[in-house]
């Protein structure tokens, strides 16, 4: 991928793809899955050529995205560690949706609104995984009781619907926060943006010369 | 089974609609298991595979009557035997005709997210429109009776039809048919719950105490029902449930949630488009870029010798 000179890597190629692997298979669960959910949307099963494609798609789609976002969670978990700033931030979340972020805690890698996707996904992802084994009726559909069966439907649905308005707000910021998309399609962001959003993460990165996504990377491109 | 009667339906799984209901004056019918009557022959069991052209697989022996050992997609019907030791000491031998209940609230249907997968008729039969199944298993959760049954084969879900193909030509069901000793009616509800009180009456002259109809209340009665000699503990007879009803997690799985989420989905959405049109998107301005443009330069320019600095 071609980079402008003097922008920063916000998102390297592995991640963009790990990233959009997991986009696709959220979407497509999200689809089945309301299929199953209420008769009102029995109609988007049509996208899989209909209710039987859906309900036996379902979950191997669900297990590429357990695999798919473990990935994440591997490349993640360290820069959506949660601190005393992050508390700060949120407590200034008003003037963050107001798009006054002068004056906001300066943040890191990323803010305590990622943070807050990234770890509830992290803990809905398995949790979904494991209820959605438990109703597999083809394979474990003998394997627990009908009452635990009953239970795992009930968790598993609240908890997609969890994970779908954790994804809204998700894609809504991507939109809101203009320069976030390219940051994960083409991967860089410039700047400007770094230092208006991820003042901390900027500076991190010009204090140690590196062109992202970490401090610590090397740079990629000769005589900058 | 498919569809035979398109025009009489109560309930049909997975919508929202009236379904149609022109033909609104057929009686309520009911298949009544006169227990006490039974002598386990299990003609009704081989009934229900000629007439439905059902053949299971060959099991193996496990040293009782019970054969197969449960119900399954090819099995729709089953003889359940129970050996049991009443109070004073002596052996009963109870069997049980298990299947469908034909619940007249179905918590199958209920649970079945197939529109038209499940269908209730206006005679009472709960019917399971094998086109439209998707091989969920949400039906096994709904079931108040553990009756449905998912094909490995074929990924449908089947049970006991009532043989609503039979019932629509004005035939009694196969195993209704079969029986030898008149345990198995079949008629009106009406008549078929008469016809119980006077057999209740009977037993009960006969010392049978408890002996009672078991038509539960908890699903709103059922278009199969049971005279049983010890209605007060139904469970002894191979765990007839003592009180059936739809699961309360079933019954806010596909109540109440359903609505609210949706409402939050759609809040969610909205409040987002607002959002937009309130605050609009948080774009980079040129000064961000002038300033980081300036902490690099800065950063990059050629040091100064320390002692120039102090």
């Amino acid at each position: 991928m071609t980079r402008p000179r003097g922008t920063l890597i916000r998102n390297d190629t592995v991640t963009r793809i790990n990233h959009w692997i997991t986009a696709l298979c959220f979407v497509l669960l999200m689809i089945s899955g309301l299929s199953m959910f209420d008769p009102l949307l029995y109609w988007l099963s049509a996208f899989f050529g209909g209710g039987q494609w859906a309900r036996q798609a379902h979950p191997w789609i669900g297990i590429v995205l357990l695999i798919s976002y473990s990935g994440l969670i591997i490349q993640f978990w360290r820069d959506n560690l949660w601190n005393m700033d992050d508390v700060r931030w949120m407590m200034a979340i008003r003037r963050v949706l107001a798009n006054e972020e002068e004056g906001v805690p300066e943040v890191a890698r990323f803010n305590a609104g990622q943070k807050f996707v990234f770890w509830s996904m992290a803990i809905l992802v398995p949790v979904l995984f494991v209820t959605g084994l438990v109703i597999w009726e083809y394979y474990f559909g003998t394997w627990t009781s009908i009452p635990t069966q009953r239970a795992a439907l009930l968790i598993h649905s609240l908890c997609a619907i969890g994970a779908i308005l954790i994804w809204i707000v998700h894609v809504y910021a991507a939109i809101w926060v203009r320069g976030s998309m390219r940051a994960m399609t083409q991967g860089y962001v410039t700047p400007g943006w770094a230092w208006r959003h991820h003042r901390k993460w900027f500076r991190s990165l010009v204090a140690t010369g590196s062109s992202g996504p970490r401090p610590n990377a090397v740079r990629r491109e000769a005589g900058e | 089974m498919t569809n035979y009667q398109s025009q009489n339906y109560i309930r049909i799984s997975a919508t929202t609609l009236t379904p149609p209901s022109a033909r609104n004056h057929e009686a309520e019918m009911a298949k009544l298991i006169d227990v006490t009557r039974c002598i386990g022959c299990k003609a009704c069991q081989a009934a229900c595979m000629e007439w439905n052209d059902l053949r299971s697989t060959v099991g193996t022996f496990h040293g009782t009557l019970e054969n197969p050992m449960d119900l399954d997609p090819q099995t729709w019907t089953l003889m359940r035997f129970t050996e049991h030791e009443n109070d004073k000491g002596d052996l009963e031998w109870l069997i049980r005709k298990d299947g469908c209940m034909h619940c007249e609230d179905p918590g199958c249907l209920k649970a079945c997210p197939a529109p038209g997968a499940i269908v209730q008729y206006e005679n009472g039969i709960v019917d399971f429109i094998s086109e439209n199944c998707i091989g969920c298993g949400y039906c096994v959760k709904g079931c108040p009776f553990n009756i449905p049954r998912i094909s490995q084969v074929d990924h449908k879900s089947y049970k006991c039809t009532l043989c609503s193909d039979r019932v629509a030509v004005n035939l009694e069901p196969a195993c209704v048919k079969a029986c030898p000793t008149g345990a198995i009616l079949f008629g009106s509800k009406q008549n078929m719950t008469d016809w119980a009180g006077e057999r209740v009456e009977d037993l009960k002259s006969r010392g049978f105490e408890n002996a009672g109809l078991y038509d539960p209340p908890g699903v709103s009665g059922t278009h199969v029902m049971y005279v049983l000699h010890h209605a007060d503990t139904p469970s002894i007879y191979a765990g007839l449930p003592d009180n059936p009803k739809i699961s309360a997690t079933v019954e806010f799985w596909k109540g109440l949630i359903k609505p609210v989420a949706l409402l939050g989905v759609a809040a969610a959405v909205v409040s987002g488009f607002m959002h937009w049109v309130i605050a609009g998107p948080n774009e980079v301005q040129p000064e961000d870029e002038e300033e980081a443009h300036r902490i690099i330069e800065g950063k990059n320019a050629p040091k100064s010798p320390p002692e120039a600095a102090t």
